[in-house]
């Protein structure tokens, strides 16, 4: 149902072991909230993501629950702490069952 | 039917039990806090919600919650038609319990935060916006 979802992840290409570092998300999506109607007057179907999590090697940094109320296309601004090199994995759960997900590794140097 | 006087009256009362509707939201969002809390006792020291006063457009609000040491936070729009907006579950790994996003407001309201502590009490934090065109394409 939602065409063209492209997540988009920000985050450091290395850091020092401990740092704390930010990290932002965005990923496209209309976010349809269940509330407008279309010209005819029916109500547009809700269609949104709504769950979010980004965990660091099977470890979670932030799990979060969207509602129809977070703006299209949503986007997320967040830290973590980076013991040692390894991956970033996130992961967006479509209303309709769909999983987009985008990972990135960090090198501890 | 005839115009009377007391038919003119009741018609002024219905009209401004009308105007009140809308408040009656704020009720949704007193029971949707309570489901979060268990109805404990709510304190205000330790959390940060930073919302902009005015917001041209509700489509995209931005804000941004900051509660150290929380184990989740909640966030509530009192006058959207939906009152929950996002909860944020912080794991091991966050090295701050701090998020910022983008949020939908239908018009001028409170904004509110709720954050669970690992000690099982809570702290919230609130703040009016000013929305100049609202969010929910009504």
């Amino acid at each position: 149902m939602a065409d063209n979802v492209t997540p988009r992840v920000r985050v450091p290409r290395d850091a020092t072991a401990g740092e704390e570092i930010t990290i932002k998300t965005l990923i496209s999506h209309p976010m349809e909230s269940g509330q407008r109607k279309d010209g005819d007057g029916n109500v547009i179907p809700r269609s949104i993501i709504n769950r979010f999590t980004c965990t660091f090697n099977g470890e979670t940094v932030i799990d979060v629950t969207l509602e129809p109320a977070i703006s299209t296309n949503p986007y997320f601004e967040f830290q973590a702490i980076v013991p040692a090199s390894g991956t970033f994995e996130f992961t967006w759960y479509d209303d309709d069952g769909d999983v987009y997900t985008d990972s990135k590794d960090i090198t501890v140097g | 039917m005839k115009l009377t006087r007391r038919h003119t009256l009741m018609m002024a009362f219905g009209s401004a039990l009308a105007a009140v509707m809308p408040f009656r939201a704020f009720a949704a969002v007193e029971d949707n806090i309570a489901a979060f809390t268990g109805g404990a006792a709510v304190g205000s020291e330790g959390i940060t919600l930073i919302a902009p006063e005015i917001a041209e457009n509700g489509n995209t609000v931005p804000i941004e919650v900051n509660a150290p040491g929380a184990e989740a936070i909640i966030v509530f729009a009192a006058g959207n038609p939906t009152p929950s907006v996002a909860t944020f579950n912080f794991g091991p790994m966050a090295a701050s319990q701090s998020a910022a996003t983008r949020i939908r407001l239908a018009g001028t309201q409170d904004v509110v935060a709720i954050a669970r502590m690992p000690d099982g009490s809570f702290v919230q934090a609130s703040q009016e916006v000013k929305v100049t065109i609202g969010g929910c394409g009504g």
